[in-house]
């Protein structure tokens, strides 16, 4: 036995792919063309799977703005938040944010990873109680297990089974803390927000919702599941990330709760680490404005993502239970996934092959994500590369 | 309040699909050398016994279960305190 035994299963699946020539988990971007196209390994190919939900990478607002801060506060910040790390950017940049969520407080991570895993590890500790979806994302599961509340989870989407699970507390739902997703990363359902809230109203506890792949995408002003439910009200916390509709990188936590300003100073992910570059926050304010001031981008957004929905769906694929700008398909076997995958680019399109664990299920997935900025020939070209992936397939 | 040989039962039962030609279920069976179950399929036994006996079963526990009579050790647990 060695410290190195654990890792055996994934060299044997390094080898495996190799031997088949395919190297999914290591594709190298070598130049991108636009927000929706790139060359990736050597194939010129338009960008099915990057979260890129408004599009927002080049445009030119968010460049000028990230170069102009470059020019005058340098690259890095050098420091934590606590110390040196806090500039002007970062505290207007917090200030936007609950203005933008219409919220007293916000606070603002390096990553959305440190967001959903500070808050998740901070907020409940021994002897409190986090009930969580079943399908939330590995940032909360790292959180909620470093942080040493009990952890119990409840059937995905299931507000029955939360139901059940916040009865069987008792006195202890005062100390409980119930964390969702707005939109699932991996099959991009939504949670059925509305009776998880009527849920938590009927037994108490305070609620963390993680917005990352919903910023911007629903509600009124884009604010995300929470609004389009009508149910912020019985949001305590929203997390999120700045690295998918925004186009950069970083977390954040907007809440009405007074404490958040305490809270930030136990939060080890905000204490221990340097905080964003000034010219991530200036690209980041730069995007949030041009969210609010393009709602038609959500627009855009969504009658391409049914569009993809419904040419995968006319195939005969397996798709998500709902149509979101996150569609993917179900693919049984992991070989097949890993051929399709690799079909899929050197067809030109880039998609995400995701296998268990990643996956919910046993199941492997090629999940796509869609853009506001993808043209509707663009998403022809990706179901037609499905189409002729799908047909050499039937043919053998 | 179930007992340990209550939780003990329930968890034969659940597992019995499982056990290979010629294994028998015992207090000592391992979840996953003996009965090869996979991570989902150690959560879908958790979410039976969660349903049948009306409780949850925190994950913290998970680290610490490696045979039947580990679960039904720490069920008996949970229900004491």
């Amino acid at each position: 036995m060695s410290l190195f035994d654990k890792f055996q299963p994934i060299i044997d699946i390094q080898a495996e792919l190799q031997a088949l020539g395919v190297m999914p988990f290591g594709a190298i971007t070598e130049k991108l063309l636009s927000s929706t196209e790139a060359i990736v390994d050597g194939h010129k190919v338009i960008l099915a799977g990057t979260n890129n939900y408004l599009g927002l990478t080049f445009e030119p607002e968010c460049l000028e703005a990230a170069k102009q801060a470059i020019d005058e506060l340098g690259t890095g910040t050098t420091g934590s938040r606590m110390a040196n790390g806090t500039f002007a950017g970062h505290v207007a940049l917090e200030n936007e944010l609950a203005e933008f969520f219409d919220r007293r407080h916000a606070i603002v991570f390096s990553t959305g990873y440190a967001a959903t895993m500070g808050m998740g590890s901070t907020l409940a500790g021994p002897g409190d109680v986090i009930v969580l979806d079943a399908d939330s994302h590995a940032s909360i599961y790292d959180g909620v297990r470093l942080g040493g509340a009990d952890v119990i989870r409840f059937r995905h989407n299931d507000p029955a089974d939360l139901d059940k699970r916040l009865r069987r507390l008792g006195d202890r739902i005062e100390n409980t803390l119930i964390i969702v997703e707005g939109i699932y990363s991996m099959m991009g359902d939504q949670a059925p927000l509305a009776e998880i809230a009527e849920v938590k109203r009927k037994y108490g506890g305070l609620l963390l919702v993680d917005e990352a792949h919903s910023l911007g995408m629903l509600g009124a002003h884009g604010r995300g599941v929470a609004e389009a439910a009508g149910v912020e009200d019985d949001v305590d916390f929203i997390v999120g990330t700045f690295s998918k509709s925004l186009g950069a990188i970083g977390g954040y936590c907007v809440s009405n709760h007074d404490q958040l300003n305490a809270i930030r100073f136990a939060i080890r992910s905000y204490i221990f680490t340097a905080s964003p570059s000034p010219s991530v926050i200036a690209s980041t304010r730069a995007a949030l404005r041009l969210m609010q001031e393009r709602p038609y981008l959500r627009d855009q957004l969504w009658a391409n993502a049914q569009r993809l929905y419904d040419g995968l769906q006319a195939l005969g694929l397996q798709v998500s239970p709902q149509v979101s700008p996150v569609v993917a398909v179900t693919i049984k076997d992991r070989n097949q996934a890993i051929d399709w995958w690799n079909r899929l680019l050197q067809l030109g399109a880039y998609v995400n092959l995701v296998m268990p664990p990643a996956s919910p299920g046993d199941d492997s997935l090629l999940r796509c994500s869609v853009s506001a900025a993808h043209s509707a020939e663009q998403i022809d070209r990706i179901i037609d590369a499905f189409a002729s992936v799908q047909g050499s397939a039937q043919a053998l | 309040m179930p007992d340990y040989n209550e939780f003990l039962a329930r968890i034969f039962e659940i597992l019995k699909p499982f056990a290979k030609q010629g294994l028998i279920l015992n207090e000592e069976t391992e979840l996953v050398t003996d009965l090869g179950l996979s991570s989902l399929q150690v959560m879908e036994l958790i979410e039976r016994i969660e349903d049948h006996f009306d409780m949850s079963i925190p994950l913290n526990i998970l680290p610490d279960i490696r045979t039947v009579h580990d679960l039904a050790q720490q069920l008996e647990k949970l229900t004491r305190s």
